[in-house]
């Protein structure tokens, strides 16, 4: 799939904000004033940078609210869905945090869940996707719900927390790979069965229906990802995951949050770039491409 | 829930249909042009056509990308820089018309050989050579020579009429079909709607190409023959059906020469037939023993005995077939190395072609009448039927190769009979109804006949007394003595040659010369951009005319503009290469159904009135003036002979005439409102036996076709051949020179005979081991497709193609580029892997790569740097052999333009390689830059 | 409206005939004409004349080689377009409702009105049978050209899609193939018909009728053939005499 920077940046930053906020909204800290201002701020804003970072990918973000529409059946829609309800529900907890100094847990609950239901929905639109079997998992959810919750953690302060949740996020990580890396062969899916033709003998494209590039192309197939894919792995697993977890054990420190921070942020921007390069989408078997 | 949205199901269509004629490639479709507020909104088949019935081509339906293309020139052109530069003046039509005038009026007036005119794509070639003719110059014909005149030349010469667009398959009743080297073909329409007719059937296709892919990739059996040795694999063939006895003794003996007896007497007639003082070849009548007249009634012709005169024994045409096709060199362990088939295939073939042809016979019940006056109560027929095309016809043994596999039709007797391969009107017509070749020229005068022909012996070439060919092509002399449709591919160099003579002034007209129709194409521009010591140009002047920014406008010092083909009157005449099928004599228009918005004129019109400054004859009336307004009204109103014209429907003051009548001033009306085209059913017992079948001869002469009756008998034994062969030999006032003697005493066997393409019995196998070709692209006509917004996204690159075994011997990876040497040139691609190939063969597609410039294409389109044209590797001359002659690279009985005898090398590419060798400078556009980004609606 | 409908009453779609197909692309263009003039915003062309031209296609022809053991390699040309799947995937993970599948007949669409561009459905659909449309940013595909089939304006014989009318080989069929009597499901049973990537569980209703055996010709029984007695020539006219008495 190709990496878009739009939807790496969307996930990665809306799922901190999303993150952050369910622990701001459980009250696992509970700022009041300018520090919840700030932090709320900034829960809210990661969300809200993410949400506009996503419309980038949007053909046509001008309706994007009828995006609001197909909860039904749509993750997508429940994704946008609950990000607004989460959003909203939290808003009376937030405003008593910063205005009055008096949080509203049950605001704050409630909102937590819907974060958390958002963070799950948008690991969800990836997971449904059965034509791109390395995403169609169970271990996909954790990844992206134990990212949000460790880096929020992080952000909230919790930082035994975060080491915890950044040494699970390591382990959903590498379970994600590992299973991840079977998923293609374990769909059944080749270009056998692509074709129908695969009783006959071994089939190979001879020539692509057009000599151009195309929309397909261009989304769906990413082969350049997969060449990175051990190096990059290393990177998010070391930079997203070990090393914060290893930081956080450290004695606290601005510095030492900030770097560990940053380097979870990079790590998972790694991550997320791999998650979209290596995912072979089942139309590449049309291509002669995986 | 909320409810779905409502889909618009009836949504407006057109406020007009108009019925055209397609013209994306010479197959000539029916076309519905939807027109919405008067522009061109869709285009789909017209399901009255007797082409298409309703389908379309890739081509076909992108044709309103061809009608809207950036690349349409808009005004004449003056050059005002150098040749091949493309820097342009744009000028008015007065003035194009008054430069040509001052160029072309002194030539005519002193020298009107000086004036060399030639066409190519052009379906009004009755009308061009009419022109030319009137001009008064020898030098004129179409683009026949280099495309597949060798089919024309073998089918009209053995049979009266060929493949190519001449006849067709009996689609509905083949049962076992052998398609020999097509990829596409000019029935590109009927060849796909045949082959889906036959699948849906079942029925078996057998496909013989050193390629598997369109046609043959659905060929239920491929045979994957290495080029240039079909004859050789069609011989075998005939081996194995002799040997098993598997032919049509009667078909052979009711309408072939076989039967005839040939002179084996020494001396000037030895080889030809043993004739009666009247001239009636003689055959041996069974019953009596006697040698007599062919047609004398009652007689049992004999196949397998002679007669003995004077001592001689003369025996009769099968006996010398039997004889020479039974030798052991024809069986299929003898062939098989050399065609890359093994044996047991040869065999099944064979067997398979047997068992269909006599074991599942077919018969209709109708009862018809032969030429002998003989009444049959049943049509029998042989259901295997077969086609082919430039895989055979495009080799310096192309012609016997034709005539071998025409040979193989006639022995099981499949050739105009049901099931088999039937001509399409006004074929058949044998090579003695064909005029034959003329250049007598006198200044100021119209030539003294037409142009092309079929020469049945020496005395029809077109050469002087001291042999120097009159033609500037060189057709028609010992070089290429049935060159029946010239040799346009080597007008460029033998006019910068000055050889046989220098001219003035190349008239080129829907030829891309200058690029992919050429061979040896870097040569060739050079050739058009080469100056004398003074500065001025070898071939002094250069007129086109072109629809389209191709590479030739570059080279021209005048350019003509035409109209697109939806723009403009054309007629596609039964007098040049109609749409008729083998059930119905049919002809069609094309009309303007849009008008131009551009100055650009109808190439046709153009000529006209360039005749009429010229005042040529024909094209003035007595007082001077302008015979024709335009080409409609010559379409309407010239008579090729009294009550024939160039269109053959609703002819006559009322109407009614068909083929024959007075002019109808309603004519095209009457064609625009009956969809654009004319069908005439031919009657159902007439329908098959045509070359002898009275009731057909009768109703070709009611519709002018003929002027009298004409059976004839198929020439298994083609005895103009032999008398080429006894000059050779020394017989006869008109000798070949000496050099070509040899060369005319092998090639002009009377008989079908297989020997390698000069290339190959010149190569040294071990420097160029492969042999590459190229093919059409379905989706692709010649140089035009790439100009097509929505094509040239399907093919705008030219991957080589190579096997496994030459993919994995080189080392190759996918994204590498490999370079492709022959004995006169290089070229770089990429390349690409494919294993249903002769593993001896690499190719590419034909004609998708450009100049820089041209086309209004982007300098980096792929089309530029990702592909190569092979012309580039193709000489029109074989290399030297020593002997200080330059042998031509093409057929010596036909002078078909040897394409695929290309031998090379391949080697990988140096790492890096991004751009495609060779890399010509990029021409000046004449045409403004397009828009970038297109989504064309027509809104109302 | 993005729920699958539990049935359709009829299920409209086309049957594709490899063993036919000669990889013209016909059907590619005639599609790409209609639908640029017809359903919806035209169908765009990127960069037309330059260096990477890239259009929107709802219909292309892939050309695959197939090699076999003891046998000479195959090609087959493989067009493709949407295969209006009875679990369209497309459709649920639509958000907005622009997909759906029509109750009456089967046909998956899409309202470009309602389309925000987010490209889920392409992602979701197995078969890249969606493309996202480079000028107008909505999400095109094979409407089964549900604008022809029903079109009053259009000749009743006219009333099929833009494919099917144009394939030269008549190698694309459409009809109702819910209903195991048409024309297009009996030519599914009698030529084995599957579908492509039944693993994927989407459960398409277009079906494909796989090429017949290829390079089958049987090495014959020479003997039973062989009337001429020996292979010399003497031997063969002793045959033609007999023969030709019997005419
Ligand atoms: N390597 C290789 N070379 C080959 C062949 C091959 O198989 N291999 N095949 C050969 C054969 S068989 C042929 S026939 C030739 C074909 O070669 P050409 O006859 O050169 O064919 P095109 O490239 O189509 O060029 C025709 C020209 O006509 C112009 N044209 C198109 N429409 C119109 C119109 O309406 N009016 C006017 N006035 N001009 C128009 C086009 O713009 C183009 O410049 O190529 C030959 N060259
Ligand atoms: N779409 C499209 N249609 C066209 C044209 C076009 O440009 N595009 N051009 C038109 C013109 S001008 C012409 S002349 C016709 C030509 O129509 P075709 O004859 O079908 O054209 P080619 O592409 O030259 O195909 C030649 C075929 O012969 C095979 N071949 C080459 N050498 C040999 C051999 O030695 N033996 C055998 N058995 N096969 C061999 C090649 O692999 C190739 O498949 O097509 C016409 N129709
Ligand atoms: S075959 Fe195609 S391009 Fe040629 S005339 Fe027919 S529809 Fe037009
Ligand atoms: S083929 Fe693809 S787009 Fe069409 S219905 Fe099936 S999943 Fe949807
Ligand atoms: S691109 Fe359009 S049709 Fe596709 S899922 Fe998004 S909104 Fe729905
Ligand atoms: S049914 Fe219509 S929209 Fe679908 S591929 Fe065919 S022509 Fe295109
Ligand atoms: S039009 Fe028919 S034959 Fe041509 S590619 Fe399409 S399905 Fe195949
Ligand atoms: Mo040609």
């Amino acid at each position: 799939m190709h990496p878009a920077p739009s939807l790496i940046l969307f996930t990665v930053l809306s799922g901190l904000g999303f993150g952050l906020l369910v622990w701001l909204g459980v009250g696992l800290r509970a700022p009041t004033g300018l520090a919840a201002f700030i932090l709320f701020g900034l829960g809210y804003g990661l969300a809200g940078v993410g949400l506009i970072a996503a419309a980038f990918h949007l053909g046509h973000p001008e309706r994007a609210l009828k995006a609001m529409t197909q909860w039904r059946t749509s993750w997508l829609s429940r994704e946008a869905v609950l990000a607004a309800a989460a959003l909203i529900i939290m808003a009376p907890h937030a405003a008593g945090s910063v205005f009055r100094a008096t949080p509203l847990p049950v605001f704050g609950a409630l909102g937590a869940a819907l974060a958390l239901a958002t963070i799950i929905a948008t690991a969800m639109i990836y997971a449904q996707i059965r034509a791109v079997p390395r995403w169609h998992h169970w271990s996909t959810p954790p990844v992206f719900v134990l990212a949000a919750l460790a880096g929020g953690a992080v952000l909230a302060a919790q930082l035994t927390l975060a080491a915890w949740l950044m040494a699970g996020l390591g382990l959903a990580m590498a379970l994600h790979w590992r299973e991840g890396d079977r998923r293609l062969a374990a769909s059944r899916s080749d270009v056998g069965t692509a074709t129908g033709l695969g009783g006959l003998g071994q089939v190979r494209l001879l020539e692509p229906p057009h000599s151009g590039r195309n929309y397909l192309l261009r989304e769906m197939v990413h082969v350049v990802g997969r060449k990175h894919a051990v190096k990059l792995r290393l990177i998010a697993l070391g930079l997203g995951a070990v090393l914060p977890a290893a930081l956080l054990l450290l004695p606290a420190g601005y510095a030492i949050i900030a770097f560990a921070l940053s380097a979870h942020l990079a790590g998972m921007l790694a991550q997320r770039w791999l998650f979209f390069a290596e995912a072979e989408h089942v139309v590449g078997f049309y291509y002669g491409k995986r | 829930m909320p409810k779905p949205p409502l889909a618009e199901l009836s949504p407006y269509v057109s406020d007009q249909i108009r019925k055209t004629t397609c013209y994306m490639c010479a197959c000539r479709c029916g076309i519905n042009v939807h027109l919405k507020g008067g522009k061109v909104a869709y285009i789909e088949g017209n399901r009255d056509h007797p082409v298409n019935k309703g389908v379309l081509c890739a081509k076909g339906s992108a044709g309103i990308m061809q009608h809207l293309s950036p690349a349409r020139l808009r005004a004449p052109l003056k050059r005002v820089g150098p040749r091949g530069a493309g820097e342009f003046q744009e000028i008015s039509w007065d003035e194009a018309l008054q430069i040509a005038t001052d160029w072309l009026r002194p030539l005519r007036d002193t020298a009107p050989e000086k004036l060399a005119f030639f066409t190519g794509r052009d379906q009004s070639q009755s009308f061009t050579g009419w022109w030319a003719q009137s001009f008064g110059t020898p030098n004129w014909a179409a683009h026949g020579g280099f495309c597949s005149v060798n089919m024309a030349a073998a089918g009209i010469y053995t049979m009266g009429g060929s493949f190519w667009e001449f006849g067709q398959p009996d689609w509905d009743r083949t049962k076992l079909f052998l398609l020999f080297g097509v990829a596409e073909d000019h029935d590109s329409n009927p060849i796909k709607m045949g082959l889906g007719k036959l699948k849906a059937r079942g029925a078996r296709v057998i496909g013989i190409n050193p390629i598997r892919s369109g046609y043959n990739a659905i060929a239920d059996d491929w045979v994957g023959i290495t080029p240039g040795t079909d004859g050789l694999f069609i011989l075998s063939l005939v081996h194995e059906l002799l040997k098993a006895g598997r032919i049509d003794l009667q078909y052979l003996i009711r309408y072939t020469n076989a039967p005839y007896l040939v002179n084996a007497q020494q001396g000037a007639e030895n080889g030809l037939f043993l004739r009666d003082e009247q001239g009636r070849p003689l055959v041996r009548d069974r019953r009596t023993g006697q040698a007599v007249a062919w047609d004398s009634p009652g007689i049992a012709p004999d196949l397998a005995h002679g007669v003995e005169i004077g001592g001689v024994t003369h025996l009769p045409v099968f006996r010398h077939l039997a004889d020479r096709y039974l030798s052991s060199d024809y069986a299929p362990e003898a062939v098989a190395e050399r065609c890359g088939i093994a044996p047991g295939r040869i065999r099944a073939i064979a067997a398979e072609i047997a068992r269909v042809a006599f074991e599942e016979e077919i018969t209709i019940d109708q009862p018809w009448t032969d030429f002998r006056g003989v009444r049959q109560e049943k049509m029998v027929g042989r259901p295997v039927a077969m086609h082919a095309m430039r895989g055979i016809s495009a080799h310096s043994n192309g012609f016997q190769t034709a005539r071998a596999l025409h040979l193989l039709q006639i022995l099981i007797g499949s050739v105009e009979t049901p099931g088999g391969f039937r001509f399409k009107p006004p074929y058949p017509k044998p090579p003695e109804a064909h005029p034959r070749p003329h250049a007598g020229h006198t200044p100021g005068q119209p030539l003294d006949g037409p142009h092309l022909g079929y020469p049945l012996g020496p005395e029809h070439l077109l050469i002087n007394d001291d042999g120097s060919p009159r033609r500037i092509d060189k057709a028609f002399s010992w070089e290429a003595p049935l060159s029946a449709h010239g040799m346009m591919h080597m007008v460029i160099s033998n006019a910068h040659a000055g050889d046989p003579y220098e001219i003035d002034t190349l008239f080129l007209y829907m030829a891309n010369m200058a690029w992919n129709s050429s061979m040896n194409t870097s040569a060739v521009m050079q050739m058009l951009t080469d100056q004398n010591d003074d500065g001025s140009y070898r071939i002094p002047r250069i007129i086109y005319s072109d629809a389209y920014s191709s590479e030739m406008v570059a080279f021209a010092d005048l350019v003509l503009p035409d109209t697109t083909y939806l723009e403009r009157h054309d007629c596609i005449s039964l007098l040049d290469r109609p749409i008729c099928e083998a059930e119905a004599l049919a002809d069609s228009i094309r009309w303007p159904v849009v008008a131009p918005d551009r100055d650009v004129r109808p190439f046709q019109s153009v000529l006209l009135e360039l005749g009429a400054r010229l005042k040529l004859p024909g094209m003035v009336k007595e007082d001077g003036t302008a015979r024709f307004r335009d080409y409609a009204d010559y379409i309407t109103n010239h008579e090729r002979r009294p009550g024939i014209g160039p269109l053959a429907g609703w002819r006559g003051a009322d109407g009614t005439g068909r083929g024959r009548g007075s002019p109808n001033p309603d004519q095209i009306a009457r064609y625009i409102e009956h969809g654009g085209f004319w069908l005439d059913h031919i009657p159902e017992e007439a329908q098959f036996f045509k070359p002898w079948n009275a009731a057909y001869q009768d109703w070709a002469v009611s519709r002018g076709i003929y002027d009298s009756v004409q059976p004839y008998l198929f020439n298994l034994y083609l005895e103009p051949l032999r008398k080429f062969q006894l000059a050779a030999e020394g017989h006869g006032h008109r000798q070949p020179p000496d050099h070509l003697r040899a060369r005319i005493r092998a090639a002009m066997d009377p008989l079908p005979i297989w020997y390698p393409t000069f290339t190959d019995a010149e190569t040294d196998p071990a420097q160029y081991p492969l042999h590459a070709l190229t093919q059409r692209p379905m989706a692709h006509y010649h140089s035009w497709g790439s100009q097509n917004a929505w094509l040239r996204q399907i093919h705008g690159h030219t991957p080589l193609y190579v096997s496994g075994d030459i993919w994995a011997q080189h080392g190759f990876v996918q994204g590498d580029w490999a370079t492709l040497t022959s004995a006169h040139g290089q070229i770089t691609l990429p390349v690409a892997r494919m294993a249903a190939l002769n593993a001896r063969t690499v190719w590419t597609w034909n004609a998708i790569a450009k100049r820089r410039g041209a086309w209004a294409l982007d300098a980096d389109a792929p089309e530029a740097v990702q592909s190569a044209l092979l012309n580039h590797l193709i000489h029109e001359l074989l290399p030297s052999r020593g002997d200080g002659l330059r042998w031509a690279n093409s057929d010596p009985v036909t002078g078909q333009a040897a394409w695929y005898d290309l031998r090379v090398r391949i080697e990988k590419a140096p790492a890096g390689q991004r751009v495609s060798q060779p890399a010509h400078a990029a021409q000046r556009s004449p045409v403004p830059a397009p828009a970038r980004d297109i989504a064309h609606q027509v809104k109302v | 409206m993005t729920t699958l409908p539990a049935s359709t009453r009829n299920k409209l779609g086309l049957v594709i005939d490899l063993d036919t197909c000669v990889g013209c692309h016909a059907c590619v263009i005639s599609c790409k004409g209609w639908n640029t003039e017809n359903y919806g915003a035209p169908l765009a062309d990127m960069d037309a004349y330059g260096a990477a031209p890239e259009g929107t296609f709802l219909n292309r022809v892939h050309t695959f080689e197939i090699t076999r053991d003891n046998a000479p390699p195959m090609v087959v040309h493989f067009p493709k377009s949407c295969l209006h799947c009875e679990d369209a995937p497309c459709v649920t993970v639509c958000p907005t409702g622009a997909s759906y599948k029509r109750a009456e007949d089967g046909i998956v669409l899409v309202s470009e009105t309602d389309c925000i561009g987010c490209g889920l459905c392409a992602w979701a659909c197995p078969y890249g049978a969606r493309e996202m449309d480079g000028a107008e940013r909505v999400m095109k595909k094979c409407t089964l050209c549900v604008d022809r089939i029903y079109n009053e304006n259009l000749p009743a014989e006219d009333r099929e899609p833009a494919c099917v009318r144009t394939c030269p080989a008549g190698a694309r069929h459409f009809g109702d193939l819910g209903d195991p009597q048409s024309d297009v499901s009996r030519l599914v049973a009698e030529r084995g018909g599957v579908d492509l990537m039944p693993e994927q569980g989407t459960r398409p209703v277009n079906k494909y009728l796989p090429p017949r055996a290829r390079d089958a010709l049987e090495a014959p029984d020479l003997a039973s053939l062989c009337d001429p007695s020996g292979d010399q020539a003497t031997g063969f006219l002793g045959w033609l005499d007999r023969a030709l008495e019997r005419l």
